[in-house]
């Protein structure tokens, strides 16, 4: 019956069916003698759809109880996505504490036979990020202003779609690229810090201008001409008003450009090489970074297999808390200083 | 005409000139990528089929590599879409309003958890933990050519590997769809609830034929990630350099950036530039996954 007077199931129903269908299906599986958390999952689902649908159905009717069926699909699919999310950051907190330590982080892999920290990757990973940053921000930045301030024209559409084009890149490709340019300079087989960097900016560079791009667009245009209307040139319109007004903006989109390619591994698998002592110039010989020091812990483990795996975890950890720091910061500078623009 | 004081016409000048320098510096960096990927991929175009690695046509060689790619894809992108879809419609219509804030804090994160991580998960944790399911899905289901088996014991096949990607693009494509539901029409969404819609039927009526273009292109985009993510397939498939569809067994296809990430480190010579050719099929096959994207994403904002 869907009337207007009809029934309506009590408040408690939905929470209430759940449970009670876990209690069962908990039994069933017990009495079949399979009892595992994964089968529980599954079955409680099913059996609380089938128990809302039916009861919904006799006291609301079939539109209400297929609301409600669907409701709690979506509800277990979002489920669904998040199991292996928490998976993912339970197994690598659990497997990569054991391999955290003071020489992890201090001290490099030579002449330890088969051990060793993990100092020379992290050293490599500041380089070498720190210079890509060095190449993509400034490039990145002036390009966004150019879209928003100068918004030039055919120049202006081409930059859009090809900066499209570049999101889009491989990140392996980027890598390619990088080795190919080198290899023209300097002969084939070249390693060098700096080609990573070049490869990582390629990946870099779009994300810069279209975070920076969606903040500068946001400048009320009152502010601009308000500052034209004094007589101020056009460029320090630009550096005076409207660069300090998304300020906050700015930097978080960098942070955030930052924490998507410091983890990135492919790109400088094949133009950083693998190498075991720390080395700080770009510009000379391999370098190690985090990513590439997991992967090959667990590609080549040394003669103690599971201490390289734990390495292996150890660098993931380092890693995800590294992303983790930088995007928490970030949120937490845009909420501190963003300007407010009425 | 502006009236602009003496100095600032320099000042002027200069700037804007970095900042057209920027934008054509960048479209040199992407003329680049293509261009020096071409130079050095040439030499194995022009190749004789002994000198190349194995002894192949570059065609016959980059092939399998293509198709293992595409299949690894569409194994993510057919199962990533309807949970993204679901995922998206729980976060923008379903989820109660304080909730909103840390679940999109926690989609960021999962954008931005680095792929080797993803990579070392898959093989230690989800790779073991399918071993059962897939000897189940070999009994039961060996009749379709998927399931055809014999079942991996390591867990390193195509399944675990479309899985990995699966998770690994779902924060994409819930993100593209999340934004366009949210943006739904207030006008249509009341309208149909006051009509006496249930929610479902709001939900199927305004929201999902609004965002329908969106979820095509989260889906493209995150078919174009599907494509070229390297890491994580590296680290799962074990390659054996056949063609099937058999997704349970140990014998798989390998992927494009896999087998670069593979073989690249320890090769010299034409085995490089034959990779770099195999590089510049990828870079093909995602550009026009994104352009495909873009296109219509730009034909429903017109409309």
């Amino acid at each position: 019956m869907s009337t207007l007077d009809g029934g309506v199931l009590p408040d408690w129903s939905s929470y209430g069916v759940v449970a009670a269908s876990g209690v069962l299906a908990a039994a069933l599986l017990l009495a079949a003698g399979i009892f595992s958390v994964a089968l529980l999952l599954v079955l409680t689902v099913f059996v609380t759809a089938v128990v809302t649908y039916t009861w919904s159905r006799r006291i609301e009717g079939p539109r209400r109880a297929k609301d409600r069926l669907v409701t709690l699909m979506i509800v277990a699919a979002f489920g669904l996505a998040l199991i292996p999310l928490l998976s993912l950051v339970f197994e690598v907190a659990k497997r990569g504490i054991p391999g955290l330590s003071l020489e992890f982080l201090t001290e490099s892999a030579r002449g330890h036979i088969g051990g060793g920290g993990a100092a020379h990757a992290l050293v490599g990973t500041l380089v070498i990020t720190g210079a890509a940053a060095l190449i993509s921000i400034p490039v990145g930045l002036m390009a966004a202003i150019y879209l928003t301030e100068y918004g030039g024209g055919r120049l202006g559409r081409a930059l859009t779609f090809f900066v499209d084009v570049m999101t889009g890149i491989p990140s392996i490709v980027a890598g390619l690229f990088a080795y190919a340019l080198f290899a023209l300079i300097f002969g084939p087989g070249i390693r060098l810090g700096v080609m990573g960097s070049v490869a990582l900016s390629v990946l870099m560079i779009p994300i810069v201008i279209r975070t920076s791009e969606e903040v500068l667009k946001i400048v009320p245009n009152h502010l601009r001409e308000a500052s034209y209307a004094l007589g101020t040139p056009k460029w320090r319109t630009i550096v005076k008003v409207v660069l300090p007004t998304a300020f906050a903006g700015l930097i978080t989109g960098m942070m955030i450009a930052v924490a998507r390619i410091i983890g990135e591994t492919a790109p400088l698998l094949v133009t950083t090489g693998v190498v075991d002592s720390i080395n700080s110039n770009p510009f000379s010989g391999r370098m190690q970074n985090l990513a590439v020091y997991a992967y090959s812990e667990y590609r080549t483990p040394g003669v103690f297999k599971q201490a390289s795996y734990d390495r292996a975890w150890a660098a993931a950890l380092t890693l995800i808390v590294i992303v983790m720091v930088l995007n928490l910061v970030a949120r937490l500078i845009y909420r501190r200083y963003r300007t407010e623009i009425r | 005409m502006r009236f602009v004081a003496g100095s600032g016409k320099i000042g002027d000048r200069i700037f804007s000139n970095l900042a057209v320098g920027a934008a054509i510096t960048i479209l040199a960096l992407l003329g680049g990528v293509a261009a020096f990927l071409l130079i050095q991929a040439m030499p194995a175009v022009s190749a004789s089929p002994s000198e190349l690695p194995g002894g192949k046509s570059l065609i016959d060689y980059i092939a399998p590599l293509a198709f293992g790619t595409v299949l690894a894809a569409t194994i993510a992108v057919v199962l990533a879409v309807p949970l993204a879809v679901a995922v998206a419609l729980f976060i923008s219509h379903i989820a109660p309003r304080k909730l909103l804030l840390p679940l999109g804090y926690m989609v960021d994160l999962l954008a931005a958890v680095p792929s080797i991580v993803y990579g070392l998960w898959g093989i230690f944790v989800l790779g073991p933990a399918a071993v059962g399911p897939m000897e189940w899905l070999e009994q039961k289901l060996g009749f379709i050519p998927f399931f055809e088996g014999p079942a991996s014991v390591t867990g390193r096949t195509m399944l675990v590997a479309g899985l990995v990607l699966t998770v690994m693009i779902l924060p994409i494509v819930s993100a593209v769809a999340r934004e366009v539901f949210s943006q739904t029409p207030r006008k249509l969404q009341e309208g149909a609830l006051a009509l006496g819609a249930t929610r479902w039927e709001m939900i199927r009526m305004t929201v999902l034929p609004f965002g329908k273009s969106s979820i095509i292109s989260g889906a493209m985009l995150g078919l174009g990630r599907a494509l070229g993510e390297t890491m994580a397939v590296t680290i799962i498939l074990s390659v054996s350099g056949i063609v099937t569809f058999n997704l349970i067994s140990q014998a798989n296809p390998s992927t494009i950036a896999a087998n670069i990430a593979l073989d690249f480190p320890e090769s010299t010579g034409l085995a490089i530039n034959t990779l770099i050719a195999s590089g510049l099929v990828l870079f093909a096959i995602t550009l026009v996954t994104n352009l495909a994207a873009r296109a219509i994403v730009a034909r429903q904002n017109i409309q």
